[in-house]
């Protein structure tokens, strides 16, 4: 196996027993370990708060819990006039909602404003399952990331989504933190780095013929890719954690690309503007190299279960493996 | 900061602010012009007489806060900062240039004294709220405002804002309703009905009040009935005329959004000193 052994990752990522954990349950245990560590943390919620898991820090925290109720620019723009007096606000609801519908309130009032208001948008992606299109938000990455002074940060599971909860906490600027709903495999561990802004590399091989870049829990699938990439193909590869998605780590990304020559993206959000882009514009601007996206294809999601989905929308280690195959291609003709 | 405690010392600073409301906009060939005239009495009150504040230390941490979410009447607030000492007023005429930290519509980051970013409408209240809220967490004794127009009053956000103001017992906020009856496309009761506004924020748990706004003894006599409110948060709907003091402009639509060119300008700046003529007369 070639897991980077300075990421100290969970060993057993690859069997099929791993231990499996949401993000949405990592960010309700760093709530509350922000709200132990800062007495300045808060929490609103507008109407979600169990399946957001903010109601782990009202139990504990409950002067420092305010409800909202279903008015999700208000939860913006209270959390601004909270975060301006002094306090660091975290607001919970489906990023469908929010970032989905309180877009402008988040620019205004947090952004242009630049106080810390922390947006955790949970049930992110299709894997939301059968809620169907209206609650599969593919948007956010583009949306959050457009926007000056904010840090965007994807959590690849849910031990890391505590640990970034926990850093965005601190940061002293607006920040948006994607979860999902589902249980996804625990890859990392208590020991693996994290820095915002800092990508991990996770697989790492002697002269890889490709980079995979990903973030979120489908990063999962990213592994399983170079593995059998690995195993059956005799294609070495590196893959690449890219859970801070602004500032992005320019550096790594640039350096993955020299040392591989061609990119695959890997993520669950539209390819318009989501990480893909991201990758993107930093290698069209230091060292262009063939890339594939993996991702939502310009596409709504739909009902069904997460795995039916990911198999529709080209999302599993398959898809990604057909990827790798196809760019390298492109390397070489 | 000195107090001004004679309605005639406050009607003679307002003339006067209103005076550099006219003369900014003509510098800046763009801007607003109805509703900071119309403001001015109400912002003159609240910078002399009505809030605690400090203008040679803006972020001295009991001052009293005041949010303006009607972010396009600013015009007011630049003046009547200046008036107060906030900053020379001399950069009055920077009102909208490249390189002020006057902005078109205010701008927290460029000056901290502003309290908040704002322009696009319904969402002051919402964040005054919020900073209500957080101030009494930590049993703070300052007091918050928000100046609203009666145009953003067609926003959702401010009315959730109103409904959380409400539920959250918010008494340590005064908000100022500027009812001019004037929005861009016309008049408000034509655009999206409000009346009976007082009605609605009464029954969303709001203290309400409603006044003369170009009247100093009841715009400070509102504000210390709000005060004496201890399980709600008040709402003083101020009466004012769009434009007020310079003839052509008053309850005029079109001048919602457009500033005076030299020619009206100098109208206009004729009219107001004449007012403040009349004022001198009257106690000579």
């Amino acid at each position: 196996m070639s897991l980077n052994k300075d990421s100290k990752l969970n060993k057993k990522m690859f069997v099929r027993g791993v231990e499996q954990i949401a993000t949405r349950d990592g960010f309700g245990n760093g709530l509350v370990k922000a709200g132990e560590l800062s007495e300045k943390v808060v929490a609103l919620c507008a109407d979600l708060a169990d399946s957001t898991r903010v109601n782990w820090f009202r139990d504990k925290f409950p002067d420092r819990y305010v409800e909202i109720g279903v008015a999700e620019q208000l939860l913006a723009t209270v959390a601004a006039g909270m975060a301006n007096y002094g306090k660091v606000p975290f607001i919970a609801s489906y990023a469908a909602f929010s970032p989905g519908r309180n877009w402008e309130q988040i620019r205004t009032t947090a952004c242009l404003n630049d106080v810390p208001v922390k947006i955790a948008g949970c049930h992110a992606g299709i894997s939301v399952g059968p809620d169907g299109a209206t609650h599969q938000p593919l948007e956010d990455i583009a949306t959050m990331r457009a926007m000056p002074n904010m840090v965007v940060v994807y959590p690849c599971d849910s031990v890391e989504a505590e640990k970034a909860t926990v850093a965005i906490s601190d940061n002293g600027s607006p920040s948006y933190i994607r979860l999902a709903r589902e249980k996804t495999p625990v890859m990392t561990t208590q020991e693996t780095p994290f820095e915002i802004g800092k990508a991990e590399v996770f697989w790492e091989q002697k002269d890889p013929q490709v980079a995979i870049i990903g973030a979120g829990p489908l990063l999962h699938e990213a592994m399983k890719a170079a593995y059998r990439l690995s195993k059956k193909s005799n294609i070495p590869s590196i893959v690449i954690n890219n859970h801070t998605i602004k500032p992005i780590d320019e550096q790594a990304i640039v350096k993955a690309a020299k040392l591989a020559g061609c990119v695959v993206t890997v993520e669950e959000h539209q390819v318009n503007g989501g990480l893909g882009g991201a990758v993107s514009e930093v290698l069209a601007k230091n060292f262009p190299v063939p890339i594939e996206f993996i991702g939502v294809q310009d596409r709504f999601g739909q009902s069904g279960k997460p795995k039916e989905l990911y198999t529709e929308y080209g999302l599993t280690a398959a898809d990604i493996i057909s990827a790798v195959k196809r760019v390298i291609k492109r390397k070489t003709s | 900061m000195e107090k001004l405690h004679s309605e005639e010392d406050l009607e003679k600073r307002a003339n006067d602010i209103r005076k550099d409301i006219i003369k900014m906009l003509l510098a800046a060939g763009s801007g607003h012009s109805a509703g900071p005239l119309g403001m001015t009495d109400v912002f003159t009150a609240l910078y002399f007489n009505i809030m605690n504040h400090k203008p040679d230390e803006p972020d001295w941490e009991d001052r009293d806060r005041l949010f303006l979410s009607a972010g396009h009447i600013v015009p007011v607030r630049y003046a009547t900062m200046a008036h107060a000492g906030y900053f020379p007023k001399s950069k009055l005429k920077t009102l909208r240039q490249f390189g002020s930290d006057l902005q078109g519509h205010p701008e927290r980051v460029k000056m901290p004294s502003l309290e908040s970013t704002s322009g696009p409408l319904g969402e002051g209240l919402a964040q005054a709220a919020g900073y209500a809220l957080a101030a009494r967490m930590d049993q703070k004794r300052f007091r918050v405002y928000c100046v609203t127009s009666d145009g953003e009053h067609d926003a959702g956000n401010h009315w959730e804002a109103v409904l959380f103001a409400g539920k959250n017992k918010l008494s340590n906020l005064t908000a100022f309703v500027d009812r001019n009856n004037i929005q861009i496309n016309g008049h408000t009761e034509e655009v999206m009905p409000l009346e009976p506004l007082e009605d609605k924020y009464r029954s969303f748990n709001w203290h309400t009040l409603h006044i003369d706004g170009h009247n100093m003894r009841e715009i400070i006599d509102s504000v210390n009935h709000a005060r004496a409110v201890y399980e709600k948060p008040t709402v003083v709907i101020c009466h004012t005329v769009p434009g007020k003091g310079v003839s052509f402009m008053e309850n005029m639509v079109e001048w919602h959004g457009k500033p005076p060119n030299k020619e009206q300008a100098n109208q206009a700046l004729h009219e107001l000193r004449t007012l403040g003529g009349k004022i001198m007369s009257e106690h000579e």
